[in-house]
This record gives C-alpha cells, sequence and structure tokens, in this order.
C-alpha cells in the first residue's frame, strides 16, 4: 500500500471489494474479486471489453448487485445501500448529461437533491464550473459544447456534490486522440487536488499507465496483476498482462543453469540468453523471456562486436515501417520466430532482407512462466 | 460541376404524384363542390354561393356535433395517453425475451380489418354478449346490463383503434432516451420516481405529443365506432357527413360539412405544432 500519494494517514481499505461475484445468467462477468482501494489514490481497472471492469464498476455505483461478496467504503458495508443513497460521483462514457437541462441546471443537479440553499448551490456551480476551465457557460445546452467540454461538465457535475468515491467508466474513449491526452492530464490535476479516491475504467493502456497509483488488470473475470504503473509493466506477471501493455516479444525457452546473478535460458534458436536474477526458478522450467520492443538494440551483422555482459543474436530484417520518431522493424529469427523491434535511431534504417545482430541487456529480460 | 439537386426530388416524385393525385386534387374537388346548389330534384348545380355554409351555423345541431367531437376526441386522446404510456414504459425498461412477441400483439389489431374489431364488441358488451350472458348465467343480474349504444362503448371502440398508435410513438421517444442519463440521475441523488421525472418523462414529450395529436386527428375523422357501438346521440361530425354524401347524395352540403372540418383540423394542428407541437419540444431540447 505505498502508493497512496504520500497521505501515510488515509485509509488503505477506504474502498473494499471482498469475494466479489458477478453472474448474468450463466455468463459469470467478475470472480472472486478481492480489492482494496486506498483513500484518495487514483486505481484504473485495465482490461479487454468484457473481462468484468466495469460490472466491477457499476457494482459499486449500485448499478448493478453482486451475485456474492461485499463492498465496504469508508469501513461500511453499501451492498444494501440504494444508489441513490451512496454518494457516488459516477462519470459515463458518453457524458450522459441531461440534454433537457441547462449546463447550470445538469452541474446543480446533485445539489438540488442534497437540499442545499440556492445561493449556495449557485456558488458551488459556479466553483465546479472554474474548476474544470468552463466558467460563465452556466445558461447553454449540453448540444452547445463540445465532446471534450460536455465531458468536463460531466467532471464538474460529479465532483460538485464532494462525492466519496469518483467513478469513471471509459470517460475518455469518445474524445479524439489529441483531446483525450489533454483530458487525461486534466482528470489526474483534477483528482491529485481534489485528492478524492477514484476508481478508472479502461482498455487503453496509455491511459491506465499515465495516471494510476494502482493498476489492476483484468481478464474474464479475474484480476490477473495489481500493482503501480511501473511494477506491472516492467514485470509482468504472465502472458497477457505482458502482451496487453506494450509491445512486448515472447522468446520461449529453457532455463539451463543459474547463478546469483544471472538466469541462463536456453532459446529456440540455440542461443542461451542471460536474464537478471529475480525470484523462485530453477532448472529446467519452461520459460518466456519478456523483451519490450523498446530494449533491443539493432547492428548491422559484419560491423557488429558485443558488448560485454549483452544478450546477443542474429536475424533477418522482414518488415519495417517508418514511424516519425522512431523506425519500427520485424526481424526473423533463424527459428523462423518473428521479434519486434522499435529503434529510436534516426540513422542505420536497415531494409529488407539485411542481416543483423541484435542485442539486449539481461537487465531487460524478465521471465514469465511458459503458458 | 452538373447540378445534383433534383435528385432527392426524384426520389420524392412517385409518392408526391401519388399524394397530389388522390389527396390534393380530390379535396379540392370537394371544396368546389361545398359552393354548389342542390336543386329539389336531387341533382347538383354549379354555383357560387354560401348557403351550405350559413346552413350549417343557422342550425346549432350541426354546430353542436362538431363541439361533441371534439370532446370525445380530447377524451380519447387522455384515454390513450394514460392507457399508452405505462405499456410503452414497460417496453422501453424491460429486458424480457418475451419484448418482440408482445410488440407483435400490439401491432396484432393492425391485421384485422377495422369493422370487425368494432363489430366485435357487439358480441362483448351487447344484451347477448359476452359479459350480460356469463352474469345472468351466475345470476348476478336479472336483466341485461346495457353496456352498448352510448358514449362509453364509442369510447371503448375508439381506444381499441387508437391506443397502438399512441403507445408505439411514445415507445419510440422512450427508446431514443439514453439509459445512463437515468443512472446518472440516481447516482447524484434521485429515487427511480424522481429520476423519472426530471429526465425521462421530460425526454419522452416528444412522442407523447406526437401521439395526442395522431389520436385527436383520428378521432375526430372517424365514423365507424359511433355509427357501429353508439346510440343515436352519439354522432359525430364524421357520422353526418356520411349521411349527408352516402345516405341522401347531398353533395353540396356535406362538403361543406368536410370544409368546416378540415378548416377546424388545420387550425388545431397549426396551433398545436405552434405552442407545444413537436417541433417546439425539439428546439427545447437543443
Amino acid at each position: 500500500m505505498e502508493n497512496t500519494v504520500g497521505k501515510k494517514d488515509k485509509d488503505p481499505k477506504f474502498v473494499h471489494f471482498r469475494g466479489i461475484v458477478k453472474r448474468f445468467g450463466s455468463v459469470t462477468a467478475v470472480e472472486k474479486m478481492d480489492l482494496d482501494i486506498p483513500e484518495g489514490s487514483l486505481v484504473t481497472l485495465l482490461g479487454p471489453s468484457g473481462c468484468g471492469k466495469t460490472t466491477l464498476l457499476r457494482m459499486l455505483a449500485g448499478l448493478e448487485e453482486p451475485t456474492d461478496g461485499d463492498i465496504f467504503v469508508n469501513g461500511k458495508r453499501i451492498n444494501d445501500t440504494p444508489i441513490h443513497q451512496r454518494n457516488l460521483g459516477m462519470i459515463f462514457q458518453n457524458y450522459a448529461l441531461f440534454p433537457h437541462k441547462s449546463i447550470f441546471d445538469n452541474v446543480a443537479f446533485g445539489l438540488k437533491y442534497r437540499s442545499m440553499p440556492r445561493a449556495q448551490i449557485k456558488e458551488k456551480v459556479k466553483r465546479a464550473l472554474e474548476m474544470v476551465r468552463l466558467p460563465g457557460v452556466e445558461n447553454r445546452k449540453p448540444a452547445q459544447l463540445s465532446g471534450g467540454q460536455q465531458q468536463r461538465i460531466a467532471l464538474a457535475r460529479a465532483i460538485v456534490i464532494e462525492p466519496d468515491v469518483l467513478l469513471m467508466d471509459e470517460p475518455l474513449s469518445a474524445l479524439d486522440e489529441n483531446l483525450r491526452e489533454d483530458m487525461r492530464r486534466e482528470v489526474d490535476n483534477l483528482q491529485r487536488m481534489l485528492g478524492v479516491t477514484t476508481i478508472f475504467v479502461t482498455h487503453d493502456q496509455r491511459e491506465a499507465l499515465s495516471m494510476s497509483d494502482k493498476i489492476v488488470v483484468m481478464r474474464d473475470g479475474l484480476t490477473l496483476q495489481e500493482g503501480a504503473p511501473e511494477e506491472v509493466y516492467n514485470r509482468p506477471a504472465n502472458h497477457f498482462v505482458a502482451d496487453f501493455l506494450g509491445h512486448s516479444n515472447f522468446l520461449p525457452g529453457e532455463i539451463v543453469d543459474q547463478d546469483e546473478e544471472n538466469i541462463r535460458v536456453k532459446i529456440e534458436t540455440g542461443d542461451v540468453l542471460l536474464a537478471k536474477q529475480r525470484g523462485a526458478w530453477k532448472k529446467g522450467d519452461a520459460v518466456e523471456i519478456v523483451v519490450r520492443a523498446q530494449r533491443f538494440e539493432v547492428h548491422r551483422k559484419k560491423d557488429f562486436a558485443p558488448d560485454e555482459g549483452m544478450n546477443h543474436f542474429a536475424g533477418r530484417i522482414k518488415d519495417r515501417s517508418y514511424m516519425g520518431g522512431e523506425v519500427s522493424y520485424f526481424i526473423e529469427l533463424p527459428s523462423e520466430r518473428e521479434i519486434h523491434v522499435i529503434s529510436m535511431m534516426r540513422t542505420h534504417t536497415y531494409d529488407y532482407g539485411d542481416d543483423v545482430s541484435v542485442q539486449v541487456s539481461p537487465y531487460h529480460c524478465h521471465l514469465i512462466t511458459a503458458e | 460541376m452538373k447540378s445534383d439537386k433534383w435528385k432527392p426530388w426524384a426520389l420524392l416524385a412517385p409518392s408526391l404524384t401519388a399524394v397530389f393525385l388522390l389527396l390534393v386534387i380530390p379535396v379540392c374537388f370537394v371544396v368546389v363542390y361545398s359552393f354548389w346548389l342542390r336543386a329539389p330534384s336531387g341533382g347538383d348545380i354549379p354555383a357560387f354561393q354560401f348557403g351550405n355554409y350559413a346552413k350549417f351555423f343557422a342550425d346549432f345541431f350541426y354546430p353542436s356535433l362538431v363541439i361533441r367531437t371534439l370532446r370525445v376526441a380530447l377524451e380519447t386522446v387522455v384515454l390513450c395517453l394514460v392507457m399508452g404510456y405505462i405499456p410503452a414504459y414497460f417496453f422501453y425498461r424491460t429486458e424480457s425475451k418475451l419484448k418482440p412477441f408482445l410488440m407483435i400483439l400490439i401491432m396484432l389489431p393492425f391485421w384485422i380489418s377495422f369493422i370487425i374489431r368494432t363489430l366485435s364488441w357487439i358480441n362483448i358488451l351487447g344484451d347477448t354478449g359476452l359479459i350480460n350472458h356469463v352474469f345472468i348465467k351466475a345470476g348476478v343480474i336479472d336483466n341485461p346490463l346495457p353496456m352498448l349504444y352510448n358514449e362509453g362503448a364509442v369510447l371503448m371502440g375508439l381506444l381499441q383503434y387508437l391506443l397502438p398508435f399512441m403507445i408505439l410513438n411514445i415507445y419510440v421517444s422512450l427508446e431514443g432516451i439514453d439509459k445512463s442519463l437515468t443512472e446518472a440521475a440516481k447516482s447524484l441523488g434521485c429515487t427511480e420516481w424522481q429520476a423519472f421525472k426530471e429526465v425521462t418523462l421530460p425526454l419522452s414529450l416528444p412522442g407523447v405529443s406526437a401521439g395526442c395529436l395522431l389520436v385527436f386527428v383520428l378521432t375526430c375523422g372517424t365514423y365507424l365506432p359511433p355509427m357501429i357501438l353508439g346510440g343515436p346521440g352519439n354522432d359525430m361530425i364524421a357520422n353526418l357527413i356520411f349521411k349527408r354524401i352516402v345516405g341522401t347524395l347531398d353533395w353540396p352540403f356535406g362538403s361543406a360539412l368536410s370544409t368546416i372540418l378540415l378548416a377546424l383540423l388545420g387550425v388545431i394542428v397549426y396551433t398545436y405544432n405552434r405552442y407545444l407541437g413537436i417541433n417546439q419540444i425539439f428546439k427545447t431540447l437543443q
């Protein structure tokens, strides 16, 4: 629980799912889920569609009822609390602004049901609109605003009620690429400023990596890995997580030897690669070496001299694409396996059929159990 | 570049032609007829005079029929609205597998002749009909209840005819409402009922408005339910037109009555659309 944005006295189990199961008929959406969300943190539920992330969020919101298990918010079990008494701010993918109400009435909506004096509502709405950098739009209708502005209004509407937890269901996916980047930073800053506990559902790894204190990677209703972004990215627990986050290469092999520093893995090509010693492996284990596409270095084969302590093997350029900032190569190994390399170099653009040597540090070779 | 502006109109041409030939021209004939004279022999004499219209206003019997027509139409609208909104809302909310089947049940009456459907009420409500028969056999009553040939029976017939129009109009409007709006309202503190009042009801008003107008106009022009299920005092304006034209072959006066009804409905539809019509409601949504 080290990732509570530096607030040590905050409750590390502010939102707490225990043994949550959700079935729709014979389909299991969430299977025996346990999850702790520390107060003030931003936790991302990341996974492909149908992994149960939205269902989990909707159960917390009170829009779905768990088949089994308990949900606690701030130490209180809320399974039986009706949705309108839960005091949670929900943000929907399609904004869900009330089209027939003015922006003021939209933002003031939650306050109206908290029986607050009119003058105070006005003041709070004004402040909320300033917070999302859209002051003075009170009298407009939602349709008169752009998609990004509408999502900011939705954000204002959710935070103005000072919710215990802010729930965001793919809030940025309806926006176009550039706008999404801006909104992501805005959501991030706002969340940190308000310190509101936030659960963010997304299938976009970049959103998850850039804004989360903790990422929960889900598939088929199960948690596959849970941890800080760096941890999940650099030390994926299994094939799915490694594949889902970033451009990963998988080199299947078998552990032939190990010492205190390195593990030696023989891969299909017959080359023996070194991987930094981490965790408990034993000789003969079938493993996959995970290497990020950005970690490989490509050299021309004829003038290649390996650096001390680096892994290296030969291959041939099969395909390449120029991406502007980087060059993407697909390199075929003698074993006919293809690896994907992203090179940041501007020079040395290799061509189809070139013989190359690929070098990678043992530090960047991460081992997972072969599936 | 050649202008393609005519192309959409070409698509519209067949239906425009049909409407023009089969609706606009006959209506013009009717309007022209309304100024003609009727010879004592029964023939029609071309003329331009307002005698037929004067006759309408000279005897309060005729305007009173119009007033009754409008009253019955309003009653039908209210009944259809109350009895139509509830099933429409049910269809919007239900996730039952039976929904398509139930939707077909709504459409089912359209597949049976209007006359047959109206006549069938006689077998249910009549003196020897199903209800009276069962009640007398069961000894609940001695003499048959007079359920037929009154305004209630007429309303029943109208309701059966027009309810599907109302349900479908409201349903289409409800179906267009994003369900996450209700969820958003509830997450902000609304109960189910408050969320309905705040979000669902106002956003379904365009369908309600369209349904009400349709039911009103269709009621004003119908003559079968009053003719089959109504008594002597339940005639509506369309019955009078029917009797004048088909019964006594008095085309000029029948045409004048038709023109008056057409003008009246025109004014009502125009005013309605102006103040709480479909366009107006859509405008407030934006």
